[in-house]
C-alpha cells in the first residue's frame, strides 16, 4: 500500500457558488474509511500542493451504514463514505463528489430534504394517533412482516434518486424511495386504512408513471431493497384502482 | 401543461398502451405483409391490393395509426426530454436498454416520418398506389437499403424493449424472475421481428 491516501475532491463554498477541484494527500494508516480520511484532512487542512485550505465539509452520523446521512460520490459510485473502505478500494486517485440530484450546501454536504418532503407526501407512516385507546392493532402475517421488515431497512439516503435517470431537475418524480414506502405502509393492516390517498398521491403529478424502468435503482441500493419489486407491485394496485374508480364514480 | 399534470397518470398509461396497441399490432401487420415480397413482385402486390381494398382505408388509417403515432411520438418526445441519462456512471444492463429505447425513440420516429411522407402520404396526394415496383426501385439502391434497415432495428427494439417495460408499467411482471422470463421472450421476440423485416426488405430490393 501507498505511503499516502491520494483525494480529488469536488468543492463548493456555498449553494450558490461554482465547483473546485482540490488535490489531498492524506498519511495511510490500516483500517481507514473514507470518513476517517475526512477526518485527517480536518486535523490538518493542508492540499496536496502544501497550501493551507478550509477543512473540507461533509455529513455523517452513525458510522455504520444506517443512516444514509455520509452518502455521497466516490469514485464515480453513489454510496456511503463510512463503508467506503480505503483497503478495498481499487483505484490510485479516490474521487469524492457531492450528490448531483440535490443542491449543494457546502463541499460534500447536501440537501436532502426533498426526500423527506416526498416521504411526508405519501403519507409514509400508520395512524394510529386519537382521542382514545385504540387497543391492539391487528396481527401481521409473518410474510408480510418479512416484507414490510425489507423496505423498512430504507434509510433515505438518495442513492436510488442519484441514479435514477427520471429524478432530475427537469422532472417531477417523486423518486423510487417514497414509492416503496407506499407499499410498505399499504400492506400493513392498519395502514391500509390510507391506502387509497397513498394510491391517488401517486397516480398525480410526478407519480409512479413517470418511472422509466431504468432500473438503476435496486442496483444503487445500499440495502438491496426490491425496488423495482415494490414499483411493478404498485404498478397493478394503481392500474387496478384506477380501473375500479372510474366504474365506481 | 396544467391538463399533462392533471391527467398525468391517464396519459401516461395512453401513452404506454397506444406503443403495443395499435402501433404494435400495426407493426406486426406490417412487417408480416412485407414479407411477402420474398414470394416475387404478384405476391406482394396481391397484399397491397387486398389492404387498399379496404372501405374506409384512409379513415382507419388516420384514426387507428396516425392520430395514436402522432400522440404517442409527441408525448415520447417529451419523456425523452424529461430523462437525464447516465450511462456512462450507471453500466448496468436495464440502463442501457432505458438509454436505447430513448435513442431509438428518435431514430424510429427521424425514419417513420421519412418513409411514411415517401412510401403513403406523399403517394396518395399523387394519387399514385405503393407498388412492388416502387418500392424495389427505391431499396435496390444499397444507401436506401441500408436506411430502411436502420429504421427497421430502431422500430423493433423500441417494440421489443417497450413490450418488456409495458408489462412492468401495467403491473403484469411483478417479481425478478417473472420480469427475467419477460426479458428473455423480449429478445426473441426482436430476433424474430428483425427476421421477419429482413425478409421483407430483401424481398422488396430483388
Amino acid at each position: 500500500m501507498a505511503e499516502f491516501i491520494h483525494l480529488k475532491i469536488k468543492r463548493q463554498n456555498g449553494p450558490n457558488e461554482s465547483p473546485r477541484w482540490e488535490e489531498f494527500k492524506v498519511p495511510y494508516k490500516p483500517n481507514m474509511n473514507v470518513v476517517s480520511v475526512l477526518m485527517e484532512i480536518r486535523k490538518n487542512p493542508v492540499n496536496a500542493q502544501g497550501q493551507k485550505t478550509t477543512p473540507v465539509t461533509w455529513d455523517c452520523s452513525c458510522l455504520e451504514e444506517v443512516c444514509g446521512a455520509c452518502t455521497m460520490i466516490i469514485n464515480g459510485n453513489v454510496r456511503q463514505a463510512c463503508s467506503a473502505l480505503i483497503d478495498k478500494m481499487p483505484s490510485q486517485v479516490i474521487t469524492l463528489e457531492p450528490l448531483s440530484k440535490f443542491p449543494v450546501i457546502r463541499d460534500l454536504k447536501v440537501d436532502r430534504s426533498v426526500l423527506f418532503e416526498h416521504l411526508k407526501k405519501v403519507k409514509a407512516w400508520i395512524n394510529i394517533d386519537g382521542t382514545f385507546d385504540l387497543g391492539p392493532g391487528p396481527r401481521v402475517p409473518e410474510k408480510e412482516r418479512r416484507w414490510m421488515y425489507e423496505i423498512s431497512r430504507c434509510m433515505t439516503c438518495g442513492c436510488c434518486y442519484e441514479a435514477c435517470p427520471n429524478f432530475n431537475a427537469r422532472s417531477s418524480f417523486i423518486g423510487p424511495a417514497p414509492l416503496a414506502q407506499v407499499l410498505r405502509f399499504n400492506n400493513h393492516p392498519t395502514g391500509a386504512m390510507d391506502k387509497e390517498a397513498r394510491l391517488e398521491t401517486i397516480m398525480g403529478d410526478g407519480g409512479i408513471t413517470d418511472c422509466g424502468n431504468a432500473q438503476n435503482c435496486i442496483e444503487a441500493c445500499p440495502k438491496k431493497i426490491p425496488l423495482t419489486t415494490a414499483i411493478a407491485k404498485l404498478n397493478r394496485d394503481t392500474t387496478l384502482y384506477s380501473i375500479g374508480r372510474w366504474f365506481n364514480r | 401543461m396544467g391538463f399533462i399534470k392533471n391527467y398525468n397518470f391517464l396519459i401516461r398509461k395512453l401513452h404506454s398502451l397506444t406503443g403495443l396497441i395499435p402501433i404494435g399490432v400495426f407493426l406486426l401487420e406490417h412487417l408480416i405483409t412485407n414479407s411477402f415480397a420474398l414470394g416475387g413482385p404478384e405476391a406482394y402486390n396481391q397484399r397491397v391490393e387486398a389492404f387498399q381494398n379496404i372501405p374506409f382505408l384512409v379513415w382507419i388509417e388516420i384514426i387507428f395509426i396516425a392520430i395514436p403515432l402522432a400522440f404517442h411520438t409527441i408525448l415520447g418526445l417529451y419523456y425523452v426530454y424529461l430523462a437525464q441519462n447516465n450511462v456512462l456512471q450507471y453500466k448496468y444492463y436495464r440502463n442501457y436498454m432505458f438509454y436505447l429505447q430513448r435513442v431509438t425513440a428518435i431514430v424510429t420516429f427521424v425514419y417513420v416520418a421519412y418513409h411514411a411522407y415517401t412510401a403513403r402520404i406523399g403517394r396518395a396526394f399523387a394519387g399514385i398506389e405503393i407498388s412492388y415496383e416502387f418500392m424495389n426501385n427505391i431499396l435496390s439502391q444499397p444507401l436506401f437499403f441500408i436506411i430502411y434497415f436502420i429504421g427497421l432495428l430502431a422500430a423493433v427494439f423500441h417494440f421489443s424493449n417497450g413490450l418488456y417495460t409495458f408489462a412492468i408499467s401495467w403491473g403484469i411482471t411483478i417479481g425478478p424472475k417473472a420480469q427475467k422470463t419477460m426479458q428473455t421472450i423480449c429478445t426473441i421476440l426482436f430476433i424474430i421481428l428483425t427476421a421477419i423485416g429482413t425478409a421483407g426488405l430483401i424481398g422488396l430490393a430483388a
